[in-house]
């Protein structure tokens, strides 16, 4: 037995195998050139490694920050009834459609040597600009948008009845936020970690713009791919590979079909 | 035990209402939809902020010109049509919530005492989307009382139910609510009349008739109240499993969620639009059939509704004249027994 889906005509298949093929396409011409006898030192090559490790750790660390901050944005955004909200919402989705590399520039000029912020943390001895920091602050700035819609939708997507019950209950704020409200975006805010996690990883633009690309300190996969095209084209396929199949696995362990999100 | 004060304005809407519940005593608020009776829940619980409430439980002010304790300081619960159990908990732990947040001692253990309580230890290991419409409102009502609140609120708590889980439902909450401080929101003269001590009709904001149950719903003095209700109650001996008979020694067979103890106290409820009127014994069986003499008409629109030796029967106001109804007529009443409600008393 099978549903009769009454609004799906037969002409849809043209533009959605289309559009399938236009996605996997590029993959496969990738996967079909990358050379395997020399893959595994390829991708083990000091800078690739470097490079690899950077991103990890980086885009670890800017989706930490990202869920620190972009939770209680999420809240303040869902739950709030002030008009502040709506003033304020445009700028917090504002990174999602700015291309990066005005991203970059914008950080540049607040946490560059001579920024808004930057001048004044210059004189305490801290440099931003072209440091690791750098590299996180630019990931955070670019991934931040994604924790945050994909949470609030979340939460303006459950009954507020749960946890208007949780307090008559006896439970306090706090505890209604992380026994109650939290668990039930669960699947959310998975989502919404992995997407900022995973535009943190991809994050080029703003990254080369404010934090360069030295080698172990700034230079994370996706400059380390592209300067490696120009030198050598087959490391640059092999790590695009690479970020690839983290890709996939990521998406695997969200995704893990057949469970029930509870 | 204690006693529950509530004044709630909110000029916005229209709403003004002040009334007291005893300590241990259970209250209905009935009225139309948009009159205000959820506003005054949500406001007691402190889920709604108005410009002036004052809500007193025993000595304690929660609410007041200078007082706003939150509500999970209230000790408060509530109940409403829709069961909210958490879905990422089991049955167990959704009754354990409410010791865990107020740090009881072994939480577990009291929720396992209200899940034996309301006949629900075998759920206990379930979540919530394996239970009947039913069976989750008893958890949630195990969840509010596992609580221990001073004060319970239900808001509808069986609207959402089909009708056979109506029943059973009703008889476990009106358990529970005995020598209980509580406020129902209903739309069903039977939870007032089975449940609540007191009626309070509400209509535009305003109170328009409080006293007992009983005599609010069998003499209704406003419209709604009227519509509402204007129920016929008998009251009796059970002298059959499904009969009452009253103190005229009229019985009156009718529907029951359970057999009724035979000897025991009961009674019967039933509408006036139930009621038909005939000059001659009707004939057919099942039905209960009387003969009574005419005490009062009173026209409303198109409709009579006739006082036979207190029993109130609608009919249209063309059968009313075809029937030549008048003061001291002699008339038959039947009644079917599916439209007759028995209960225990």
């Amino acid at each position: 037995m099978s549903i009769n889906q009454v609004d799906l005509p037969r002409w849809t298949m043209i533009p959605a195998v289309a559009g399938l093929a236009f996605v996997i396409l590029p993959l496969v011409a990738m996967v079909l050139r990358v050379d395997w006898g020399d893959f595994g030192s390829l991708v083990t090559s000091e800078s690739s490694l470097a490079a690899l490790s950077l991103s990890l750790r980086t885009a670890s660390m800017s989706t930490a920050i990202c869920v620190l901050i972009g939770v209680p944005m999420a809240l303040f955004l869902a739950r709030s009834s002030s008009r502040l909200v709506d003033v304020v919402r445009p700028f917090i989705l504002l990174p999602l459609v700015l291309p990066p590399v005005v991203g970059g520039i914008a950080l540049l000029y607040t946490f560059g040597r001579r920024g808004l912020l930057g001048q004044h943390l210059e004189v305490l001895g801290i440099q931003i600009a072209f440091s690791t920091a750098a590299v996180v602050i630019a990931q955070t700035f670019v991934a931040l948008p994604f924790l945050v819609v994909s949470l609030e939708g979340a939460l303006r997507g459950t009954d507020p009845g749960y946890s208007r019950v949780a307090a008559t209950l006896g439970a306090n704020p706090s505890r209604v936020l992380t026994k109650v409200t939290l668990p039930l975006v669960w699947p959310g805010l998975v989502a919404g970690t992995v997407l900022s996690f995973a535009r943190a990883l991809g994050e080029f633009g703003a990254t080369i713009t404010f934090a360069g690309s030295l080698q172990g300190v700034t230079r994370t996969l996706p400059p380390e791919i592209y300067l490696q095209r120009e030198t050598d084209p087959q490391a640059a396929i092999a790590l695009s590979l690479l970020l690839v199949m983290v890709a996939v696995v990521v998406i695997a362990v969200v995704r893990r079909p057949g469970r029930n999100p509870w | 035990m204690v006693s529950l004060q509530v004044h709630v304005v909110d000029s916005a809407r229209g709403v003004d209402l002040e009334f007291d519940v005893e300590s241990g005593e259970t209250v209905a608020l009935v009225g139309p939809n948009g009159t205000g009776k959820s506003t005054v829940l949500a406001a007691i619980a402190g889920l709604l902020k108005l410009e002036q409430v004052r809500v007193q439980v025993g000595d304690r002010e929660l609410v007041g010109p200078k007082t706003w304790v939150a509500p999970h300081e209230r000790s408060v619960a509530l109940l409403t049509q829709a069961s909210l159990l958490f879905p990422h908990l089991d049955v167990r732990a959704n009754v354990a919530f409410g010791p865990t947040c107020t740090g009881a001692n072994n939480p577990g253990a009291i929720a396992d005492s209200w899940l034996a309580e309301l006949g629900l230890t075998e759920l206990a290991a379930r979540r919530p989307f394996e239970l009947s419409g039913g069976q989750a409102q008893r958890v949630a009502l195990a969840r509010a009382l596992a609580a221990a609140p001073d004060v319970v609120l239900l808001d509808e708590p069986m609207a959402a139910l089909d009708a056979p889980s109506v029943p059973q439902l009703r008889k476990v909450i009106g358990r529970v609510l005995a020598n209980r401080t509580a406020l129902i929101v209903t739309h069903d003269p039977l939870d007032a009349l089975v449940l609540a001590d007191r009626t309070i009709v509400i209509d535009d904001g305003r109170i328009i008739d409080s006293g007992p149950s009983r005599d609010v719903l069998s003499h209704p003095r406003s419209p709604f109240a009227a519509a509402l209700a204007g129920v016929n109650l008998i009251d009796g001996v059970a002298t059959g499993p499904k009969t009452v008979r009253d103190n005229d020694q009229h019985e009156l067979l009718g529907e029951s969620a359970e057999e009724l103890v035979i000897g025991a106290p009961a009674m019967a409820t039933f509408s006036p639009t139930a009621v038909a009127l005939h000059r001659q014994k009707p004939e057919g069986s099942p039905r209960n059939v009387r003969r009574g003499t005419v005490r009062g008409i009173e026209q409303r629109g198109g409709t009579c509704r006739v006082d036979v030796d207190g029993v109130l029967a609608d009919v249209t106001s063309a059968a009313a004249a075809e029937l030549q109804i008048e003061p001291g007529a002699q008339i038959w009443l039947s009644l079917k027994a599916t439209e007759v409600s028995v209960y225990s008393r």
